[in-house]
């Protein structure tokens, strides 16, 4: 067991080279330089940079150096910490991530249980139930549910939530608490506004959670341990729930290798439309802005915490299912 | 797997050469049974059943995957609806009445026009139009279109003639499907501009329906020469592959795509700029399709029928390419059609999001940029039309795929 963490881990090593590699790309691949981009900024602002400026930026970033070496210092300066400046907000890119990284993560974990909330009675339900109405319903659903992407079915139930309630859901605060200081109404008026977004994410990834669900319980029910059990008399209730259920379940744990990336990318598309001050916005408005640290930094950070969450399910999984063999 | 039916089936026994011969013996009650069965045989029913299975013991693969295909009547009507798609993608300039950048002279926001059948005073006509007047609701403070009294009806037809373009930039032509003369038809509303919601939906889907193939056909080539290679060769190459695929799966795509699409330059050309959209989309899209590669391969590779090839020096390449890829291209085709809505839908994002394909040019999801706002969704909800095709068309490519897994797999029923 020790050991299969450890491979795990040894494992996280190259991803988080090539996660940091192609963060570096992001950043390079725009023509022209980020120099250039700030010089352009700084102008429009009405500032001016004269050549001695624009020389001691370009050495404080190793840019008049080989390609390698740059990302070599870019990398230096991540480990101390030191993630560069962001020419749009004007503030150092780690003080950016601080605030908002941790907001994308916690909906991302928060729509990834809902999302269990929501597939699991009906993953068992259509298994027990197959080919009942409910069972066509249900299949029905998740296909078109595979089929609108988030930022549309955001966009749909906003819009019908306006036009019945007139009520805009937008941003995670009600104007009153945006200053105010963690309580219980500011808790309150949080979920009120963030019950859109995290029931769009969860009802998108929740039709492929369906699916398999679906498939592994059918495929458990059939067995002779099953019929065993019903023919000494148990409950069928009972049955099902404490034997077919709990292995089926398992799998559940392995979907999160999936269903991670997929809600961060989502996350932050969902979080742009309902204009929710995560990652999202900020990461497009980088994009846009040819802030390129800022990007690098997001696309980097968001792909790390994914990889890491990933190969945190896979140990998981291990200790849970006793199936699993470490090697 | 190409038509090769090397034997032919025997003639069935009890053919028409038996009639002339039939003797007494036939009709002794030990033979009744016989008799029963040549009777049957020589039926319509059971000449047609015969028919049937001769068929199939001949049929190729490709014949009995198309045969168990049409038996699954949603994915069929899908197929078809789908086509009926990519005909209008194709035929975008002749099917949309309108050019995707015409504007109209104070039809900003026009609600979709009412195609009516019974004018004013009861009588039936052919598909026409009626003109509007803009009036102010007293209640409400809104502009309404009204229908005046006594309004002049404006016929709509079929091939009108309108002003010289070219379809698909090759074949000059002058007439469109359909239109109007004299007021345009908005079937679909119109948008800030005054431009056709409609014909600029028509425009788009060849956009967005044609960058789905484009990526999936790139993605198709990556994936099938490194998962070959990866399930062929195992090995290193094998793992390099596998922890690449791993490594890409489990980040995140939309920022990947979102951070790669700001490389795109600004200064370019349309079709550059869809290029560069296609080759980010499919950047990732590979490593689905290269897992079945690889796994179909791995098995494949160990049977008899290979290593006799590899016995008789045949190379490796030709191995792959005559014994192996033909074993895999069923579910190469199932997986390529699950794989185009991903790439639709990342088009879609990413130029809803103002990353994809910009102006002149339009796709489904600039068009919906126009619905970002939700209080312009309100006033305007016809504006919300082209996610209605987006959704349509995702949705079919998902029953033809599933319907083509079910009937790829020779292991069903």
């Amino acid at each position: 067991m020790a050991r299969f963490v450890l491979r795990r881990l040894l494992m996280l090593i190259p991803f988080l080279f090539l996660i940091s590699v192609v963060s570096f790309a992001v950043i390079q691949l725009p023509p022209g330089d980020f120099v250039d981009t700030y010089v352009r900024n700084l102008e429009v602002q009405g500032g001016t940079v004269n050549q001695g400026q624009r020389a001691a930026i370009e050495a404080q970033y190793g840019l008049d150096r080989p390609v390698y070496i740059q990302y070599g210092i870019w990398v230096k300066h991540i480990a101390q910490g030191d993630f560069g400046n962001s020419f749009l907000y004007d503030r150092p890119v780690g003080d950016i991530l601080k605030e908002r990284v941790p907001r994308t993560v916690g909906i991302a974990l928060a729509a990834m249980l809902l999302t269990w909330v929501i597939a699991v009675p009906i993953g068992i339900y259509s298994a027990l139930r197959q080919y009942s109405v409910w069972d066509h319903l249900f299949t029905f659903i998740s296909f078109v549910g595979l089929a609108v992407p988030g930022f549309l079915l955001a966009l749909v139930l906003m819009y019908v939530v306006y036009e019945k309630t007139g009520w805009l859901v937008t941003g995670m605060f009600s104007p009153e608490y945006r200053a105010a200081p963690w309580s219980v109404a500011k808790f309150v008026d949080m979920l009120k506004n963030l019950w859109l977004p995290l029931l769009v994410l969860a009802v998108t990834s929740a039709a492929g959670v369906i699916r398999v669900l679906r498939a592994s319980l059918l495929d458990e029910v059939k067995k002779q341990y099953v019929t065993t059990a019903r023919s000494k008399g148990m409950p069928e209730w009972k049955l099902v729930m404490r034997y077919p259920v709990r292995i089926a379940i398992n799998p559940l744990i392995s979907t999160i290798g999936w269903m991670l990336p997929a809600l961060v990318g989502g996350e932050v598309v969902v979080s742009k439309v309902l204009n929710i001050p995560t990652t999202g916005p900020v990461l497009l408005e980088a994009i846009l802005s040819q802030d390129m640290y800022l990007t690098g930094a997001l696309v980097m950070i968001l792909s790390a915490l994914t990889v890491i969450g990933t190969l945190a399910s896979d140990v998981l999984l291990a200790v849970v299912d006793p199936r699993i063999r470490y090697e | 797997m190409t038509e090769t039916a090397t034997h032919k089936p025997q003639p069935p026994s009890g053919g028409s050469g038996k009639r002339q011969t039939r003797s007494r013996a036939d009709r002794h009650y030990v033979n009744r049974r016989g008799a029963e069965l040549l009777k049957e045989q020589r039926s319509a029913r059971g000449r047609r059943q015969r028919r049937i299975e001769e068929r199939l013991r001949e049929a190729s693969q490709a014949r009995l995957v198309r045969a168990r295909f049409t038996k699954h009547r949603l994915a069929t009507a899908s197929l078809i609806l789908l086509a009926a798609l990519y005909g209008i993608a194709l035929f975008a300039d002749f099917v949309a009445p309108y050019d995707k950048l015409q504007r109209f002279d104070d039809a900003q926001y026009t609600a979709p026009t009412r195609v009516h059948l019974m004018d004013q005073q009861g009588n039936w006509h052919r598909p026409f139009i009626y003109e509007t007047r803009n009036e102010l609701n007293q209640e409400t403070f809104q502009y309404e279109q009204k229908v005046p009294e006594e309004a002049q009806r404006y016929p709509i037809k079929l091939f009108v003639k309108t002003e010289p373009y070219k379809l698909a930039g090759v074949v000059s032509m002058e007439h469109r499907l359909f239109g109007t003369e004299g007021r345009p038809v908005f079937l679909l509303g119109s948008d800030h501009l005054g431009r056709d919601l409609f014909s600029r939906l028509v425009h788009a889907s060849r956009v967005s329906l044609l960058i789905g193939l484009g990526g999936v056909a790139l993605s198709f080539v990556l994936g099938v020469v490194l998962g070959g290679i990866s399930g062929y060769f195992g090995g290193l190459a094998d793992s390099v592959i596998q922890r690449l695929i791993d490594f890409l799966i489990s980040i995140p795509l939309i920022p990947l795509w979102m951070a790669l699409s700001a490389a795109i330059p600004q200064g370019w050309s349309g079709i550059q700029t869809y290029f560069a959209i296609t080759l980010i989309l499919s950047l990732v899209g590979w490593t689905g399709l290269a897992r079945v590669v690889r796994g179909k391969v791995m098995s494949l590779r160990e049977e008899d029928y290979v290593t006799a090839a590899r016995i008789s020096s045949a190379g490796h390449l030709s191995i792959i390419r005559r014994h192996l890829l033909p074993g895999v291209t069923s579910f190469l085709v199932v997986h390529v059609t699950l794989a185009i809505p991903g790439m639709i839908l990342g088009e879609t994002t990413l130029s809803f999001l103002g990353l994809g394909i910009s102006a002149p040019d339009v796709s489904w999801g600039t068009l919906l940029q126009q619905a970002q706002d939700v209080t312009v969704v309100a006033n305007y909800p016809w504006l919300l039309a082209p996610a209605a095709f987006l959704v349509f068309a995702v949705v079919l490519f998902n029953f033809v795929g599933d319907g083509l897994r079910d009937a790829a797999d020779p292991y069903s029923r």
